[in-house]
């Protein structure tokens, strides 16, 4: 039995189902209020949750119980005098050490929680990053989505931020560096392509067994690094669009990632009006087509960055999704066939595997 | 005379055309005279207000620009739809 958590437009839903077959909503939590994003911290099994209400500002809830009472975290603010307020929460990810992890929010910041999210603290030396004044934020915001730890090693860190590109740290987020080379910003002109660092990174992931590895949807391109977000090279080829959104690996396979182009910026909807997954096992040098059992007929949708992810491994790793038009789709056999697991929810921001 | 450069729609509104010259030595006053010579894309790059749209972004050469900025005989205007929209 596999749980999902739906962050939607209206709430987090709870999804209780076995891939390949309908979905039962088995409870749903802050209802009317946007849910950016929600997670279930696998070490302590505590619940965490994003939750942007239009009224009160973006907030963490988390519990241990989901039919029990969420409680809000502490600490997740600005200092006195920012500029701006903050604006978002994209993510929540477990760190390397016991009770540890790391949120990302907009504008383009990151807090830390050493007692299993209850209580944050920001991270300093990311918000002190002289250049701040010049960041510019993506349609989103000024988001920070994407935490990549290091298995293994805590003071390894790469974050990404849209759009503000790859920012590195080798020393547990004491100092920090670009990591932006071999990125292609179509969107400059091409006199600025160089040195831009208005660079629109929609989603990152490393590669678990292989942590020098990691993959890139950008704004307009699909990347890899093999060394450690130093650098990147385009892995676009073979894909229908290389604009998208979400991404996902097999975390036993350092060669494998997963995307759901959309046709570009303009136009963020599935190409030709058909629903389709791509899949590489070779680091992008080949992409396979997956779309049996998705939507193929005037099937425009939208799929945002946090709403696709994967549960276990291999073969018969799942795989799910949730749109825009409020369904959600899942794969149990890493993406081969398809099924719909939930119609009519609100519309989908993020996706997770509990 | 500046060069402004289009990508589409707003090239397809100028006569199919990505590349002008245009006369003006502020941002606004060339994209004023490419509202005259090609009246279809009033309205597109700048608002009633005569302010460059939200999720507009004008470059001088590879600075950002914003109305006001100078431009001279040999810069390049080049007009791009901003991450921030969409």
């Amino acid at each position: 039995m596999t749980q999902l958590l739906v962050g939607t437009k209206k709430g987090l839903f709870a999804l209780e189902g076995q891939a390949g077959k309908p979905f039962e909503v088995t409870s749903r939590a802050f209802a009317g209020e946007p849910v950016e994003f929600a997670t279930r911290d696998p070490r302590s099994g505590r619940y965490l949750a994003c939750v942007t209400s239009a009224f009160y500002g973006p907030k963490v809830f988390y519990t241990d119980d989901l039919a029990g009472e969420w409680e809000q975290a502490d600490g997740l603010e600005l200092p006195e005098g920012a500029e701006k307020p903050l604006e978002r929460l994209w993510t929540v990810v477990p760190a390397e050490d016991d009770g540890h992890l790391y949120a990302g929010g907009a504008p383009g910041v990151l807090f830390e929680s050493t007692d299993g999210g209850a209580t944050w603290e920001l991270n300093k030396a990311f918000w002190d990053q002289p250049t701040r004044p010049e960041w510019s934020p993506g349609a989103g915001g000024m988001c920070m989505h994407s935490i990549a730890t290091w298995p293994g090693d805590p003071s390894r860190i790469a974050l990404a931020i849209s759009a503000v590109g790859v920012w590195l740290s080798d020393d547990a987020g004491q100092t920090w560096r670009h990591g932006n080379k071999g990125l292609y910003p179509r969107y400059m002109p091409e006199e600025a392509r160089e040195d831009t660092i208005d660079l629109c990174v929609h989603n990152m992931h490393r590669a678990p067994t292989r942590p020098d590895r990691l993959f890139i949807q950008f704004h307009g391109g699909v990347y890899r690094s093999d060394d450690a977000g130093e650098s990147w090279v385009s892995i676009a080829d073979g894909l229908p669009s290389d604009f998208g959104f979400p991404m996902v690996l097999d975390p036993a396979d350092p060669d494998s990632a997963y995307v759901i182009p959309l046709v570009a910026d303009l136009d963020r909807t599935t190409p030709e009006g058909r629903v389709r997954v791509y899949e590489t096992r070779d680091a992008g040098a080949s992409w396979i087509e997956h779309g049996d059992g998705l939507p193929s007929d005037n099937a425009y949708l939208t799929i945002l960055r946090q709403a696709f992810c994967g549960e276990g491994s291999g073969s018969t790793m799942g795989l799910y999704f949730g749109a825009t038009s409020g369904d959600v789709f899942g794969s149990g056999d890493a993406g081969k066939t398809w099924s719909t697991a939930v119609t009519n929810l609100p519309p989908v921001h993020s996706v997770r595997a509990a | 005379m500046p060069v402004v450069r289009l990508r589409a729609p707003l090239s397809e509104l100028a006569g199919g055309r990505r590349e002008l010259e245009l006369d003006g030595v502020t941002v606004a006053e060339v994209l004023r005279a490419l509202e005259r010579e090609h009246p279809d894309v009033r309205g597109w790059i700048l608002d009633e207000r005569g302010l460059i749209r939200e999720h507009i972004n004008v470059f001088v050469n590879k600075d950002y620009g914003r109305e006001d900025t100078p431009v001279g005989a040999q810069d390049r205007l080049h007009v791009l739809p901003a991450i921030s929209g969409g």
